[in-house]
């Protein structure tokens, strides 16, 4: 087949060599890796195990327990309450467990690795100028080609999904950590300055606290990827809600595809609540006029 | 006199990449416009010193661009100048590693801000005590001292508000309240009252004397209102492009401005109520004994009672009780007058 652009290199023993090379990586490095992924492994199997071994009503008590402490609101809670009930009804219960599990280790991971990450970012303009392209890649690369490397290195499983999945989701966090810390008050931090705040103190006394809504709407973005990539990500065996609708194309059940489509959104509308309830305790707490 | 507190000695601060070659042009005799142009350099001070006394006000003021906040920005090294020496205390604070110099803001200097710059998050009690907290100061301790200065700047009861449900008024006292709490012997006020209304501007100003008679602070205070500048100044530096143009107190710049600038700048103040019966008074002429008396320190428009009165002489005395001379309503008005 002729293309329209006349072929300079040799795109093929290109592709050949950077495959054999990951291979190679793969054959020297899989093992360790996967040893040193182990605790994450183990750790997120025991959340699963733990959510699907509860009673459901100690499940969803403990939802509305995050619920409060995060809005100290009582309709949240009672939403909340009221959708995961709705999950169980639909059936999909132990698959939706799953599917938390390995979104909120995904989800914590991105937040431990992406806040620092954006702090950095927002310290210094050429980490900065760095990081932004990267992020752009991460965000634009369709996602299933990142599921290839995990699988060859990790084989299929929770944690290439794990990891496919913080790649995805990760981005917001770093942006938005960043762009909260710029959008600080120049003037207060100045301030800070001038009553001879360190520069650790700076971060915690001010440039946190104050950036802390838009950190949160960048955790709250992350949650909403890390969920979305989850269900994606069960096509190399991460199980979970995922797993149901993969079946489903399969066996052309349109029934089972629709069920678990509707627990994953059930638990998008879920985290999203509890998000954004804190978040605007968060605001709240930040621009108090008249309690 | 009184020791000198911070001496400023020929500081000068260039905005730039590279300010150092910008400032050896403008010795060179490249003026402030054409190093903008041809060098993107900002001439913020250019060649400035000052002495400021322990338990004076010494005001700064300028219209904006003068270059006032820079320089009052130097004085705890928020700002480093491009060259020039600044003492405190007769130590060179541009000499201070992080560590001296972190102790230097937490104990000896303290600031308030234009737009008050209080932490949003924390109460009215945690941000006076913010300065405490960062010196390590136990929590508990540092509110028990907080609260002193918040009754002593007349806030008591709103230790546990927010600064967004605080007025603007009230914002700036808890601004001073967390500049006084940390005990610090000088004071940076930069424009500390020119966000307010009037009113409010007016009493916080009659408050700032009253504290500075109480806990005698060494207070340098910006501004761009002359009024101000005179109601508050024991000293009064004018400032424009960055260089000086006069320093002296507010009576010696109203009867002899250094340039026009400084003439235009004063020209529409009220003089009568700044110009002292003393330094108008004619030695040559003793008053007689029935003319009424008035102090030497006492302003003209104190004067202006005597005359309406139907006096057509006021003897001037001097602090030490002896006569210094006579005052005539004409010698008033051509003080008023600037003749």
């Amino acid at each position: 087949m002729t293309s329209g652009f006349p072929e300079i290199w040799d795109t093929r023993s290109f592709g050949r060599a950077l495959d054999a090379a990951f291979s190679s990586l793969v054959a020297q490095w899989g093992e360790t890796l996967e040893t040193v992924f182990m605790p994450v492994l183990r750790a997120i199997t025991g959340l699963e195990r733990g959510l699907q071994f509860l009673p459901w009503w100690v499940v969803v008590a403990l939802f509305c327990a995050a619920t409060w402490g995060a809005g100290r609101r009582v309709v949240p809670v009672l939403v909340v309450a009221l959708l995961l009930v709705l999950l169980g009804l639909l059936g999909v219960w132990n698959e939706a467990m799953a599917t938390i599990a390995l979104m909120l280790a995904a989800t914590v991971l991105s937040v431990l690795i992406g806040v620092p990450l954006g702090l950095a970012m927002a310290r210094s303009d050429r980490m900065r100028g760095g990081m932004l392209p990267i992020l752009d890649i991460m965000q634009t690369m369709p996602i299933f080609v990142y599921l290839i490397p995990f699988v060859m290195l990790f084989g299929p499983g929770k944690i290439p999904a794990l990891l496919a999945t913080i790649v995805f989701a990760i981005p917001p966090v770093i942006r938005l950590t960043d762009l909260g810390i710029r959008q600080v008050d120049p003037e207060i931090l100045e301030a800070a300055r001038s009553f001879g705040a360190s520069p650790r103190q700076q971060l915690w006394t001010v440039q946190v606290p104050l950036a802390m809504p838009t950190i949160m709407a960048g955790i709250n973005q992350t949650t909403m990827m890390a969920l979305s990539m989850v269900v994606i990500a069960s096509m190399i065996g991460a199980g979970g809600l995922g797993y149901q609708v993969l079946q489903g194309i399969q066996r052309l059940e349109v029934s089972r595809g629709l069920i678990a489509g509707l627990g994953i959104v059930l638990l998008a509308i879920i985290f999203d609540r509890i998000a954004q309830s804190y978040g605007r305790r968060v605001q709240a707490g930040l621009h108090r006029e008249g309690k | 006199m009184r020791p000198i507190k911070i001496r400023v000695e020929n500081v000068s601060k260039v905005f730039g990449r590279d300010p150092a070659t910008a400032l050896a042009k403008i010795r060179a005799g490249l003026d402030k416009t054409r190093l903008k142009e041809e060098t993107d350099h900002v001439l913020g001070l250019h060649d400035i010193s000052l002495d400021i006394r322990a338990g004076e006000t010494f005001v700064i003021m300028g219209l904006s661009g003068s270059g006032k906040s820079t320089l009052i920005r130097h004085f705890n090294r928020l700002i480093e100048p491009t060259a020039g020496r600044i003492l405190f205390d007769g130590d060179d604070i541009l000499a201070h590693d992080a560590a001296r110099l972190q102790a230097l803001r937490r104990r000896k200097v303290a600031m308030v801000f234009q737009r008050f710059a209080l932490l949003p998050h924390k109460t009215v009690a945690e941000n006076v005590a913010y300065g405490l907290t960062l010196d390590g100061v136990p929590k508990a301790e540092a509110l028990r001292r907080a609260a002193d200065q918040i009754a002593l700047v007349g806030l008591g009861g709103f230790e546990t508000s927010y600064p967004a449900q605080l007025s603007g008024g009230m914002q700036q006292r808890v601004g001073l309240a967390r500049a006084l709490a940390t005990d610090a012997e000088v004071l940076l006020m930069d424009e500390a009252f020119s966000a307010l209304d009037p009113l409010i501007r007016h009493d916080m100003q009659v408050q700032l004397k009253e504290l500075q008679g109480r806990l005698g602070k060494t207070i340098v205070f910006i501004t761009h209102d002359l009024d101000e500048a005179l109601m508050l100044g024991d000293h009064i530096a004018i400032l424009k492009d960055g260089m000086l143009r006069q320093v002296g107190t507010g009576a010696e710049i109203l009867a002899r401005p250094a340039d026009d600038y400084v003439a235009r700048f004063v020209r529409d103040v009220n003089r009568g109520r700044i110009l002292l019966c003393g330094a108008f008074a004619d030695a040559g002429v003793m008053a007689d004994v029935e003319a009424p008396v008035i102090g030497a320190e006492a302003t003209l428009e104190t004067a202006f009672a005597a005359f309406a009165g139907g006096a057509q002489v006021v003897a001037v005395r001097n602090g030490d009780g002896r006569m210094a001379g006579s005052l005539t309503a004409q010698r008033v008005m051509q003080a008023l007058a600037r003749v």
